[in-house]
């Protein structure tokens, strides 16, 4: 009669599969994971996430991939993008593909060097995993969105913007700076800070935004994808604990990654934060309102309950709990500003949503934002849509333009300087400014692409030699929704013929 | 509700993304396969050096000194995207289940000789420790290669042969009725039994190896092309012979697998090797480097494993042989 | 003291109907909020899915790892056996 294995004993010979090596020396094979200063005294103390053997995964996987395709077939069969709740919305669709979708491809190779790289053979295995589900999620991504880019512009040049554009730098920046990290470090921005404490708040709002907006294969994709983000939180924060557990030393090294990655997977969000208030035509939730479910509420508990390692929770939360009421309307003023370099559209919002807007930011929105966004609604009815001819100064760090006022003045916006070898760098925030004086020989380096295009690398000095660089189709890819190609294609769609809707009627 | 079907304008405007269009050329509608894979893979305006590394990019063509004027052109036979590579391995994955599942419940190993038992717990158990190996090189490869037509297959390629380890590591269990000591014994023999240390050694050196592409020559070329066909093929009819046909249906997979790998693993290098007369020779020059150390890293367990073992190993070298010049490498 | 919630989030497919029955008989304090799409579920410190109980509600034997196939997300310390599936803040040990 056979002995019986529990999973978790089974588990362990399935993985543990390395060894001690002596033709060569284990720090020539691993040589990447002592220098950030983490002590491991016992990889063996590390615990297993999810158990999956290679071939439950291929299995699960397999299944989980049959039933997305079979959706996303059936879509396209049935033009499944004629049931929007309205053409706006594909902007949010626009925002996710050219920012979101090459950060999932990102961190598929982040995870493959992790998994091959980190001296553990339980965190490499895990890691693996999570480098094919990475690569799934960019894949299933461009898969789902392939329909849409053939009836709307926007979406065409996606990875040829992401390497370039203005706005997508701010995600690309907060990649590339996790990629170039040490492994243990890429663990606490992108396993913990991305993806257990953050995702909530990207994947929540764009798949129940989907949901409410009539998008059936993104909400799809979406939940498909978020099935494999449960392992993923599992992993960001077993890898932490046993930092935290290995040695007392690692203790403030942690800390001072949690407050860098909250920070700044906090900024990048603010993106998501004005596609979710002004982008989703019908809105099932506020930024404010996910803010404070997933990030204060189910935020609050994990820290709670990390204090036990010495662990406080990140610094500035005092910021960003300021900051609900106004994030999301200060970034859409940008993103309304700036729409000429933009890949997307913008617009000023309809009585309806802008009384919408006043009931879930009764303290702030007709008090800040209502005014501006009606003077912009009076030049447009005029004849002078506003567009920002200029070109804003950007945050070293964040590399979202100078935008952001103080909280405890509104009419002023918050800047902040450090000096670093006899030149002067900008920064948004406090939080942007620490991150930058703890590490300035790493984020001297930033492409900035303003600074890029005054130093003439972008093509030329006009925007029309921006654009061009770009690869825009000029007219087609930017400027207002009013009267775009978009809204004449959805109009026409529905029947309305070519005329623009009236967008005031309320 | 009501629409009028005449003005319903369901026409695309576009077939495709248009990177992809510049590449298969405009208004045709592109696999799915080309959606997933072309240009993925960032290439300009990084912000940051990696700390790990400041001498390169964290995407960058010089970690390699093959030259390819378009890294896109090394495309995967299979057309594997994430999605049809999981079903694909889905479906293998379940064949190789109702095998142990057969061989399990008909007793198949009962009727295996005792001593052909051990000869696999002896010569196969430690090639799990291969098998991982190999997952690090290949997931070396995708983290360091360039382009995503070839980095995302090496990813794939690395969860087939975790998979393989485990599927190893499966039939040591089976055959010792769950007793660990197997894997343990397999392991110390890997460590130290002498006729395992030649093969150790090639690949521990396979693992500080910079120069991703000669690593993907080496792992999945010249070590997998020797011994894949040794163990899995050569070793196995030997097995057939002696009572040990359960063991053919156990590895199942592996067969399967290999056949399928040659044909990706060959059309790499042979792209790689029509780019120019410069990559050519490099490729010649690595395969001259590493064959005979593989060769002879094998000897003594083949010696051991077959009565002609010097004989079989010379006829495998040979076929890798004609395999490199059909490629284009000159042996 | 008050004891924050674990919480985890389905997607509303069939299957996971039998899993928030499950929930609902072997963690007495669970709440259960039904949204649009997707049911989310929260309990005082702790929360367990255990497979005999899915198993009986499904009529067919139900393994805990496939519980990631309607799996939203989640918020808690994860602990998993052949048996059941738990979240958790603070020290973990088993009930019984």
């Amino acid at each position: 009669m056979s002995k019986r294995l529990n999973l978790k004993e089974r588990y362990k010979h399935m993985t543990r599969l390395g060894w001690e090596t002596t033709y060569q020396s284990m720090d020539d094979v691993f040589p990447y994971d002592t220098y950030e200063g983490i002590k491991v005294k016992d990889w063996d103390a590390w615990e297993d996430p999810f158990r999956m053997t290679m071939d439950s995964y291929w299995k699960y996987q397999g299944e989980k991939e049959k039933k997305l395709y079979a959706i996303i077939d059936a879509f396209a069969q049935n033009n499944g993008h004629t049931n929007l709740s309205d053409g706006r919305y594909l902007n949010a669709l626009k925002l996710f593909l050219q920012g979101v979708t090459p950060l999932e491809y990102q961190a598929h190779r982040g995870f493959a060097h992790n998994g091959r790289h980190m001296r553990g053979e339980g965190a490499r295995v895990a890691c693996q995993m999570q480098s094919l589900d990475e690569l799934r999620h960019a894949q299933t991504q461009i898969h789902t969105i392939s329909h849409y880019n053939k009836h709307f512009n926007g979406f065409h040049e996606f990875p040829h913007w992401h390497d370039r554009v203005w706005y997508l730098s701010v995600p690309k920046s907060f990649f590339d700076d996790a990629r170039t990290a040490g492994p243990f470090e890429f663990m606490i921005a992108v396993g913990f800070s991305f993806e257990y404490v953050l995702t909530n708040l990207l994947f929540v709002p764009f798949m129940s935004g989907a949901a409410f907006n009539g998008d059936l294969s993104t909400v799809t994709f979406g939940f498909s994808a978020q099935s494999d983000e449960a392992r993923h939180m599992t992993l960001g924060l077993e890898a932490m604990k046993f930092m935290l557990e290995q040695h007392e030393d690692n203790v403030p090294i942690v800390q001072r990654w949690i407050d860098k990655w909250t920070w700044r997977g906090y900024k990048v969000l603010s993106l998501i934060a004005a596609m979710q208030d002004y982008m989703l035509p019908e809105s099932p939730m506020s930024w404010k309102e996910a803010w404070e479910v997933y990030f204060e509420e189910n935020g609050g508990a994990l820290f709670n309950d990390l204090a036990r390692y010495g662990i406080r929770p990140p610094k500035y939360l005092e910021v960003c709990a300021a900051e609900k009421d106004h994030l999301s309307h200060q970034v859409w003023g940008v993103l309304y500003n700036y729409a000429a370099p933009a890949a997307m559209h913008t617009w000023i919002p309809d009585d309806r949503k802008l009384d919408w807007l006043s009931e879930k930011y009764p303290d702030t929105f007709d008090k800040y934002y209502r005014p501006r966004f009606l003077h912009w609604r009076e030049m447009e009815k005029q004849g002078k849509r506003f567009y920002n001819g200029s070109l804003p100064m950007l945050c070293q760090l964040c590399q979202i333009p100078m935008a952001f006022t103080e909280m405890d003045d509104f009419t002023q916006t918050c800047f902040r300087t450090s000096e670093y070898k006899d030149d002067k760098y900008h920064f948004c925030s406090d939080g942007c400014k620490d991150i930058f004086d703890y590490e300035p020989e790493k984020y001297v380096q930033a492409w900035l692409p303003v600074h890029q295009i005054y130093q003439g690398n972008c093509g030329g000095p006009t925007l029309d030699d921006v654009l061009k660089w770009y690869q825009f189709n000029v007219g087609s890819d930017n400027f207002d929704y009013v009267g775009s190609e978009d809204e004449a294609r959805w109009n026409d769609l529905q029947g309305k013929g070519e005329k623009p809707a009236d967008k005031s009627a309320a | 509700m009501q629409i009028d079907i005449k003005s319903l304008n369901i026409k695309p405007i576009r077939q495709t993304y248009s990177h992809v269009a510049r590449r298969i050329g405009p208004d045709k509608p592109a696999s799915r396969y080309q959606e997933a894979t072309f240009d993925l893979q960032p290439t300009t305006n990084f912000h940051y050096r990696p700390t790990w590394q400041p001498q390169y990019t964290i995407y960058d063509e010089n970690r390699t000194a093959i030259v390819m004027d378009d890294w896109y052109k090394l495309l995967d036979p299979r057309q594997y995207y994430y999605g049809n590579y999981v079903m694909a391995r889905a479906r293998q994955q379940d064949a190789a289940d109702q095998n142990f599942t057969f061989v399990e419940k008909r007793g198949l190993l009962d009727l295996m000789p005792d001593e052909v038992k051990q000869e696999v717990i002896e010569f196969i158990m430690p090639l799990r420790h291969y098998e991982w190996g190999a997952n690090m090189n290949n997931t070396q490869i995708c983290t360091f290669g360039y382009g995503t037509a070839i980095t995302g297959p090496a990813m794939f390629q690395a969860a087939d042969r975790l998979g393989m380890a485990q599927y190893i590591t499966r039939i040591g269990l089976l055959l010792s009725g769950n007793e660990t000591d197997v894997l343990d014994k397999a392991k110390e023999s890997w460590l130290h039994a002498g006729k395992w240390q030649g093969l150790r050694h090639v690949v521990e050196d396979s693992f500080v190896v910079e120069d991703w592409f000669e690593l993907y020559l080496l792992q999945n070329f010249v070590l997998d092309g020797m011994l894949h066909p040794l163990f899995f093929d050569r070793y196995e009819q030997k097995l057939n012979r002696q009572g040990g046909a359960a063991q053919a249906m156990l590895t199942e997979f592996m067969s399967t697998w290999y056949t399928e790998s040659c044909r990706w693993v060959d059309k790499q290098l042979s792209v790689a090797a029509a780019e120019s007369d410069a990559n050519r020779e490099l490729l010649t020059q690595w395969y001259g480097k590493w064959i005979d150390r593989a060769c002879e890293s094998l000897m003594p367990l083949a010696a051991e494993m077959l009565e002609d073992g010097q004989q079989v190993l010379d006829e495998i070298r040979t076929q890798l042989d004609a395999r490199a010049s059909k490629i284009g490498i000159n042996g | 003291m008050m004891v924050d919630n674990v919480f985890l989030a389905l997607q509303s497919v069939d299957e996971a109907r039998y899993i928030v029955e499950a929930i609902e008989d072997d963690n007495p304090e669970a709440k259960i909020e039904y949204q649009p799409a997707m049911m989310r579920i929260t309990a005082p410190g702790r929360l367990t899915i255990k497979r005999s109980t899915v198993s009986e509600k499904m009529g067919r034997d139900w393994d805990p790892q496939e519980l990631q196939l309607v799996l939203v997300t989640f918020g808690g310390n994860v602990d998993e056996t052949d048996d059941e599936f738990t979240l958790y803040w603070g020290e973990y040990s088993k009930q019984d």
